[in-house]
């Protein structure tokens, strides 16, 4: 049985259901990532599992002990906030020490496991600040700690990144990481950053209107959606409506040109609409090659993103970007020039059209 | 430009004047008791009046009793609403304000009618009643500085972030309130009470007619048969409020460093 069971979940503000029948098994020591847009339902399910919301139908059950309608203060869970949520009242120390406190913990303890905590996330040194003297950064490092202090049996992290910046928020996930993986403890975290939750799951749950859209590791999902919203939502893609010519061969046409998809065209015959997507970083600049896909058109667009350069090729009514890597020797194509993208069968990606 | 600014000077000392001049032209006359020289006779004789000290104290007692009511049923009230029924929020409000509305002295004859030694609960039987019914009135005539004060508090932190938080880490309701949500919002508890005791140390209406021997009544007795001591008083009713609001500025300030 897995550590944390979440059965046919649903929860309703009066008339207005945001999450549907919700099922997912998460193992001990997994790290699970619930991934989407604003509204998707992922906060409210991660709040379900806190106690914070309560379900309207449906059940949850941490270490085979059913929690569903048992209070957050009864669930040993640790959360943390996307604003910190430290107590400005309380010195660092003071933060960390608490739900020991709150426990019963005895001060030798406390002071003990603070210590732990505070060399755990390198700031031993900030021990006697209040929350207001910290950066961003540090605060959330400390609402870590704090949460991790009374070892609860599921941590909790609610877009624990979106309000600092870029360059901290690198770091501070791969820390998170690091962390998890020292503790061994069984982590959901929620975000709509798709990179975040690429970089440091296990899993990735993409939710899309209260619903789980896709379940899988971050490969497997970046790879291969199942599903246009998950397609376009994780990563940039190249979403075509082609038409199946041959599909025995996997012959599709798009904008009268064809291209093989290697992918299962499922129920679909020939003549029917199947929707395919190319990463841009699947497709090339080239020549036609043999056993491999090919498209004519014009150069539509050039834009410099730093590491890479994304060129936009019109074919007719649809337009194929890619990707290629920055190299100050090399010659970029101009807008109105003839070029031709090549990419392989595989990388035809056939995805559900919803 | 500069014109603008000579406008808003000339404003200002108007103003200042407005105010200041009454209070000089007072402060002046109450110096005056002995003849022909100005001294502190007539402070010395209000302070000396055991009249004055039984009155200021009982309205002191009262006062802090006031208060203590008040943030017991006024904290959890807001704390309770901001954290759960937003949507009462409006209705709350309302009630709240209910006593800027309602003169005192409507509300008094209520209670006079509700509470007289005749009704089914004769509070006005005994002194003590009366005191308990008085300070009853004195926690609603509160009710609308006390409410904004503690809301405005609340409102300046993250209230539900925060006892989730402590929720999360295994803390009941009683322990949120009194460890993470009171010591947040001490400078507004502490504005509220000394606004609530500003406004029962000077207040008549509910002290004269339910006759206890509050400052008010004092205040009032004086000044209709005595000529400096009046004057007197006033000065040191204003040196009262004026301590209570700097008392909520310093307190306020710190507060605000300490956010910073």
């Amino acid at each position: 049985m897995s550590f944390i069971d979440i059965r046919n979940l649903k929860k309703s503000f009066g008339t207005n259901t945001v999450v549907h029948d919700f099922s997912l098994s998460i193992e001990k020591g997994e790290f699970v990532s619930f991934l989407g847009p604003s509204g998707c339902g992922k906060t409210t399910i991660l709040r379900m599992i806190a106690g914070f919301e309560l379900a309207s139908s449906g059940s949850i059950t941490i270490g085979g002990k059913d929690v569903t309608y048992l209070p957050p203060a009864k669930r040993n869970v640790g959360m943390v906030f996307q604003a910190y949520a430290l107590f400005p009242n309380l010195t660092v120390a003071e933060n960390i020490g608490f739900g020991l406190k709150i426990a019963g913990a005895s001060q030798s303890d406390i002071n003990t496991r603070v210590s732990e905590m505070l060399d755990m996330i390198k700031l031993p040194h900030l021990k006697d600040r209040y929350p207001y003297q910290m950066s961003g950064g540090q605060q959330q490092r400390v609402a870590l700690a704090r949460a991790i202090a009374v070892r609860p049996q599921v941590l909790l992290l609610d877009e624990p990144l979106s309000a600092l910046d870029a360059k901290i928020r690198v770091s501070l996930r791969e820390e998170i990481r690091a962390l998890q993986r020292q503790l061994g403890i069984t982590t959901v975290f929620v975000t709509h950053d798709q990179e975040e939750a690429l970089s440091i799951s296990d899993r990735i749950v993409v939710m899309y209107e209260g619903r789980a859209n896709q379940v899988g590791a971050p490969f497997e999902i970046y790879n291969n959606p199942k599903t246009r919203f998950v397609a376009s939502f994780v990563g940039t893609l190249n979403i075509f409506e082609a038409k199946i010519t041959d599909r025995a061969r996997g012959a599709v046409s798009i904008d009268g040109q064809t291209v093989v998809t290697s992918r299962d065209l499922g129920d679909l015959g020939n003549g029917d609409t199947a929707t395919v997507a190319l990463r841009p970083e699947a497709v090339r600049l080239g020549t036609p090659v043999e056993g491999r896909n090919s498209l004519a058109g014009t150069i539509g667009e050039v834009a410099f993103l730093g590491a890479v350069i994304r060129i936009e090729v019109k074919l007719g009514e649809s337009v194929v970007s890619l990707d290629i890597f920055n190299d100050p020797g090399l010659h970029l194509p101009k807008i109105g020039d003839q070029a031709t993208v090549v990419f392989k069968p595989e990388d035809v990606l056939v995805i559900d059209p919803t | 430009m500069k014109q603008n600014r000579i406008g808003h000077w000339i404003a200002i000392i108007l103003g200042s004047l407005y105010f200041v001049v009454p209070l000089i032209g007072t402060f002046e006359f109450s110096l005056r008791k002995l003849r022909g020289v100005y001294s502190f006779e007539a402070y010395r004789v209000v302070l000396g009046d055991p009249a004055f000290q039984a009155s200021f104290l009982y309205s002191v007692g009262l006062a802090c009793l006031t208060i203590i009511i008040g943030l017991l049923l006024i904290v959890p009230t807001a704390y309770w609403v901001q954290l759960r029924l937003k949507r009462l929020q409006p209705f709350v409000e309302f009630v709240t304000l209910l006593p800027l509305v309602v003169p005192a002295i409507v509300l008094v004859f209520g209670y006079l009618r509700l509470y007289n030694s005749s009704s089914w609960l004769p509070l006005t039987a005994t002194a003590r009643g009366t005191d308990i019914l008085l300070t009853f009135g004195y926690v609603t005539l509160a009710l609308p500085y006390m409410y904004r004060s503690v809301e405005t508090g609340l409102k300046s932190i993250d209230v539900r972030t925060l006892t989730e938080a402590a929720e999360s880490l295994g803390a009941g309701p009683a322990t949120i309130l009194v460890r993470i949500i009171l010591p947040n919002i001490r400078s507004a508890i502490l504005s509220g009470a000394f606004l609530t005791f500003a406004i029962v140390i000077g207040e008549f209406t509910f002290a004269s007619l339910l006759n206890r021997p509050a400052f008010g009544p004092y205040l009032q007795l004086i000044g209709a048969n005595r000529a400096y001591e009046p004057a007197a008083l006033t000065i040191m009713s204003f040196a009262i409020t004026w301590a209570c609001m700097g008392i909520i500025q310093v307190v306020s300030r710190n507060r605000a460093a300490m956010r910073k």
